[in-house]
């Protein structure tokens, strides 16, 4: 995703009210912008709470800025500055955090982000936009273009199936329609779901929702009738249960006065083992793999 | 009780002595009434704060309060200058306020950021100082810390930030007071010589008396034309209380009427 997210704001880079800076941040992905955008792009150093505040009076003067590091740099370390600094001011700052969840693997737990928008959303004003696929990359930096508010960016990595083609982008999709049980995914993670559910006949399959825009406002009328029919909502999202969409959800059907049935989370579940490796090691580990999901559907578990 | 000031007795003609005498009057009146404290810490740089704002800031600048619990010499500069009524100052701290105990988000739109957690004031300041170079505005920024708030290390990031990128409309003001929140800043995590470091990290530093106008204000112009610079105003926490100055436990302390009337008198 990093490779179109920099080519969509190479595009967007002549803008006027564009400027970029990174946290130090960027080797071997970020020099076609930094060649596009010149003055516009400002290397910060290794140090995000200044960063944040630079970004705030960036935006006090009438600029649009876009604030860039991994993801635990960007939303974690700069907390207060971007509480008090963008979000109760309102101001129309992006953060942008590179390996969402467990993006970065081996490289260990500083460098994961499993509490990320669930911390940023208790936030006012800011909205978050968790792409799955790369396209959804160029279409929601569109819109963060001329988005008035903070929002953070939760980059990952694509896992689109090449045999798969979704539907245009927009905060709510259904990518797959099935008679099993209901899911909802957030990121990432709808890719592994959308290859291993294809593969189920459409009588097991279950009906794959993907959320990209948090937190929940409206909720479309066919995802609560695919849960009417189902009776088994499953969220999946790489991210810790608390904050994240599995309680977001939760909270709008109670508030709403619908009840599910049955409610599956799989979610984030921090270092069960103690060890270390990949995305998909700590994914399996967590049992967020798309196989065990689906398993764990047929076996009716 | 003496009447409130209104901001028609202070002409724009009047010498700073005079208008500091008046505001710091006002400043105590409205502790006073709020019965809150933070009182020393907005007397040792009300100086600065007025003079800054009558003799040195043009339209097109911007001034950032980083030691946020300073806002009540804010509010009494902005009501010397019209800004804010003698109603307004009435509601320091009173339910359903505009003037809350630091910066508001929103409401008064003189006041650019909400700050009163330390460290902030210099980033969001040199954000808006390259903000201005990138747009090819006018104006410069002036940005006030205490000297505490340099145990921050936010504020030398974003002094490294600013000196790297050599945002020249940038001041920083440092009120020198030496007292913090538990102790003397010499006690608790001694920074001194603070002009060095600033200069170390190059930002030339001047050192005035933060209590002479003439001073500040020459201080000021001269640092704003070598920006980013550093301005250390040297001053007295409590400054013209005799039983406040240098006193730490008016960082938090209200007045008592008695307490009150001598300060008036003393000033």
């Amino acid at each position: 995703m990093r490779d179109v997210f920099c080519r969509s704001l190479v595009k967007n880079s002549g803008r006027p009210q564009f400027v970029f800076l990174t946290g130090d941040l960027g080797f071997r992905a970020l020099e076609p912008l930094r060649e596009a955008a010149g003055s516009r792009f400002i290397n910060a150093g290794v140090a995000e709470q200044n960063m944040i505040s630079v970004a705030a009076g960036l935006a006090k003067s009438g600029l649009r800025p876009w604030a860039y590091s991994i993801a635990p740099f960007i939303y974690a370390r700069p907390f207060e500055q971007i509480r008090n600094d963008l979000c109760l001011p309102d101001l129309p700052v992006v953060l942008v955090g590179n390996g969402g969840g467990y993006g970065y693997g081996v490289m260990g737990s500083t460098h994961h982000a499993l509490e990320d928008y669930g911390t940023l959303l208790t936030l006012p004003n800011l909205r978050v936009f968790v792409p799955a696929f790369d396209a959804d990359v160029s279409s929601m930096i569109d819109a963060l273009m001329d988005f008035p508010h903070p929002a953070y960016l939760r980059l990952g990595l694509s896992e689109l199936p090449a045999n798969f083609t979704p539907t245009n982008y927009s905060a709510w999709r259904r990518l797959l329609t099935g008679n099993g049980p209901t899911i909802l995914v957030t990121g990432p993670l709808a890719g592994g779901l959308v290859a291993n559910s294809l593969r189920l006949a459409e009588s097991e399959r279950p009906s794959l929702w993907l959320v990209s825009e948090l937190p929940i406002d409206e909720v479309p009328e066919e995802f609560l009738n695919d849960l009417d029919r189902s009776s088994h909502l499953i969220v999946v999202e790489e991210h810790v249960a608390q904050g994240g969409l599995g309680q977001m959800i939760g909270h709008h059907l109670l508030l709403h006065g619908i009840a599910v049935p049955r409610f599956t989370h799989h979610c984030a579940k921090g270092y069960i083992s103690g060890l270390y490796g990949s995305q998909k090691f700590h994914r399996k580990e967590c049992g967020l793999d798309a196989e065990n999901i689906l398993a764990e559907i047929l076996t009716g578990a | 009780m003496q009447p409130a000031e209104t901001v028609q007795d202070i002409s724009a003609g009047e010498s700073m002595p005079l208008l500091i005498k008046r505001a710091k009057a006002r400043l105590l009146r409205m502790h006073y009434e709020a019965g809150v404290g933070h009182i020393g810490g907005n007397l040792s740089c009300l100086d600065v704060m007025l003079t800054l704002h009558h003799r040195v800031l043009g339209e097109e600048d911007m001034f950032v309060l980083s030691k946020g619990h300073a806002v009540g010499a804010l509010y009494v500069v902005l009501w010397s200058q019209g800004v804010l009524s003698d109603e307004d100052l009435r509601t320091f701290h009173v339910d359903g306020t505009r003037l809350s105990g630091h910066p508001p988000v929103k409401g008064i739109p003189e006041i650019a950021f909400a700050t009163g957690s330390l460290g902030h004031g210099i980033g969001l300041a040199a954000g808006v100082a390259l903000g201005k170079a990138l747009l090819s505005l006018p104006g410069r920024v002036f940005c006030l810390t205490s000297d505490g708030e340099w145990n921050e290390g936010s504020c030398w990031e974003s002094l490294i930030f600013a000196a790297h990128h050599k945002l020249d409309r940038l001041t920083i003001i440092v009120d020198q007071n030496g007292l913090q929140g538990f102790g003397s800043t010499r006690e608790v995590a001694g920074i001194a010589p603070l002009a060095d470091k600033f200069r170390a990290f190059g930002i030339p530093a001047y050192e005035i008396d933060g209590h002479d106008p003439e001073a500040i204000e020459q201080g000021l112009r001269e640092a704003s034309r070598h920006g980013p610079a550093a301005v250390i105003a040297r001053t007295v926490k409590g400054h013209g209380v005799s039983f406040m100055e240098n006193r730490m436990e008016w960082h938090y302390l209200p007045m008592t009427e008695a307490q009150y009337l001598r300060a008036l008198s003393e000033i």
